[in-house]
């Protein structure tokens, strides 16, 4: 009972396995057996967002998920958002709005606006809030968030979203 | 969290194996979002975990103008309300399971989850209730069908026995003229638990003038949600007014027996079952009519 599993996924376009007993969240995997502690711990409970992962194309709790389900699934972290070339136009956003202060929820908010984005490029300020609000933030009152979003869906036809992105 | 062993069945067979095993306490996993909170909190005790997200049977979607919807109990809320056949059907539907947490436990969580969990306060069980839902069970010797508003049996506790299973739960077909609403009352916009929780189906005559035929089902106020028979069945044959509306929602007001928590006070929630009681039956009305009535799929803004 409870034996460790072999898991063959595939993170950010790259293929990984690992081995992890049936209890552990893929919220543990990534941080503590990774090494990508780019996803952040908040609540643990499925009530802040800060550990959004984007799986198959849909956003997703990896605290609300185990390890062994990432068998055969494609999944996009916040290590999957920057490329080679440069910041995610969301990022480059974050940064020009001051969409962040202590920075914990911030990985978060970049993965699911990014799941956002990918399906509805060009949101209304009614739709942004509403598909964040399962992400909390103490710090900045949302404004500076919601805008740094708004401004990404304008400038960014998404072309390195696509590039990045698994789905 | 203790440590299990971990089963992905592909077969019905196989799954009855796993669960019918002597002596090992056994938990069904679809979405998780309740399950791995309660195994994190240590308030379940557990040897194996079924994952039955394999099961064909588990992941039916069909909307068939004849038979209904088919809803696999392992369908997660994102894909129902991605599918525009069903947006466009079952309206109710989608004003509850839109509303169950955030996109990203959308993503993940089941109607069917929601249906086996059997919190008092699940959103989409009393809309479930309105439209006549069913629920399909099946076990390794016998399979049953049972309206949903049977299931549930307490908080937390409903009529699965050992060594079954919810496989799909099943909407009837909805008739030009019939239409369906539920709303909560929360006290903010998003993500919170309902303190009162209100689902209505209605059919009207050809006019939109009389009701045909109304279900009214109630969240948050009992031990398990509630199916509000009377208050719906007092509506049959009247005519759509303010004064036949408001006796319905007297009724259903009546059988509410709310208890006082941290959400709010019973009194409150007694007063809430009328208010929503109300609106649910007008949002229903209105979709009946052919009107346009908003929810978090489909607003004003699109």
């Amino acid at each position: 009972m409870g034996k460790k599993l072999y898991i063959n996924t595939t993170i950010n376009g790259e293929a990984v396995e690992f081995l992890c007993e049936p209890r552990q969240s893929l919220l543990e995997i990534f941080r503590d057996h990774l090494g990508m502690t780019g996803t952040k711990e908040g609540c643990n409970d499925g009530n802040c967002g800060a550990c959004n992962v984007i799986i198959d194309g849909v956003l997703m709790n990896s605290c609300l998920i185990f390890a062994v389900e990432a068998q055969d699934r494609k999944i996009v972290t916040i290590e999957g958002l920057a490329s080679p070339q440069g910041l995610h136009p969301l990022q480059q956003k974050f940064l020009e709005h001051a969409s962040l202060q202590c920075g914990i929820c911030t990985p978060g908010f970049l993965v699911a606006a990014k799941a956002l984005l990918d399906q509805n490029p060009d949101p209304t300020e009614h739709e942004v809030r509403h598909w964040l609000a399962g992400n909390l933030c103490r710090c900045t009152g949302y404004d500076k968030i919601v805008r740094a979003v708004l401004d990404a869906a304008n400038v960014a036809p998404n072309t390195e979203t696509s590039l990045q992105s698994s789905n | 969290m203790q440590n299990f062993e971990y089963c992905t069945p592909r077969t019905l067979g196989e799954t009855f194996d796993l669960l019918g095993e002597n002596d090992c306490q056994c938990r069904v996993l679809a979405g998780g979002t309740d399950l791995i909170v309660q195994l994190r909190q240590g308030a379940l005790s557990v040897d194996r975990v079924i994952d039955i997200k394999h099961l064909p049977e588990c992941k039916q979607l069909i909307c068939d103008p004849i038979e209904g919807l088919t809803l696999g109990a392992t369908v997660p809320c994102h894909r129902i309300y991605e599918d525009k056949a069903i947006v466009d059907t079952y309206p109710g539907l989608i004003d509850s399971i839109a509303i169950i947490g955030g996109i990203q436990i959308q993503g993940r969580a089941t109607v069917g989850g929601n249906l086996c969990n059997s919190s008092p306060s699940a959103d989409s069980i009393p809309i479930l209730i309105a439209y006549g839902a069913t629920c399909e069970i099946v076990g390794a010797a016998e399979n049953r069908r049972i309206p949903v508003e049977n299931f549930c049996t307490g908080p937390g506790k409903n009529i699965l026995e050992k060594g079954e299973i919810l496989v799909a739960i099943h909407l009837p077909p909805v008739p030009k003229s019939s239409g369906a609403h539920y709303l909560r009352f929360i006290p903010r916009f998003e993500m919170d638990i309902a303190v009162v929780g209100a689902g209505a189906y209605v059919e009207l005559d050809d006019e939109g003038r009389m009701f045909n035929k109304v279900r009214i089902g109630l969240a948050a106020v009992a031990p398990t949600p509630l199916y509000a028979r009377e208050a719906g069945d007092l509506l049959k044959g009247r005519e759509v007014s303010d004064e036949s509306i408001d006796a319905a929602a007297s009724s259903a007001q009546s059988i509410a027996r709310p208890i006082s928590d941290m959400r709010a006070p019973a009194e409150y929630r007694k007063h809430l079952v009328k208010v929503l009681t109300r609106r649910a039956l007008w949002g229903a009305i209105n979709r009946a009519r052919g009107e346009f009535v908003p929810n978090a799929v489909q607003n004003n803004d699109q």
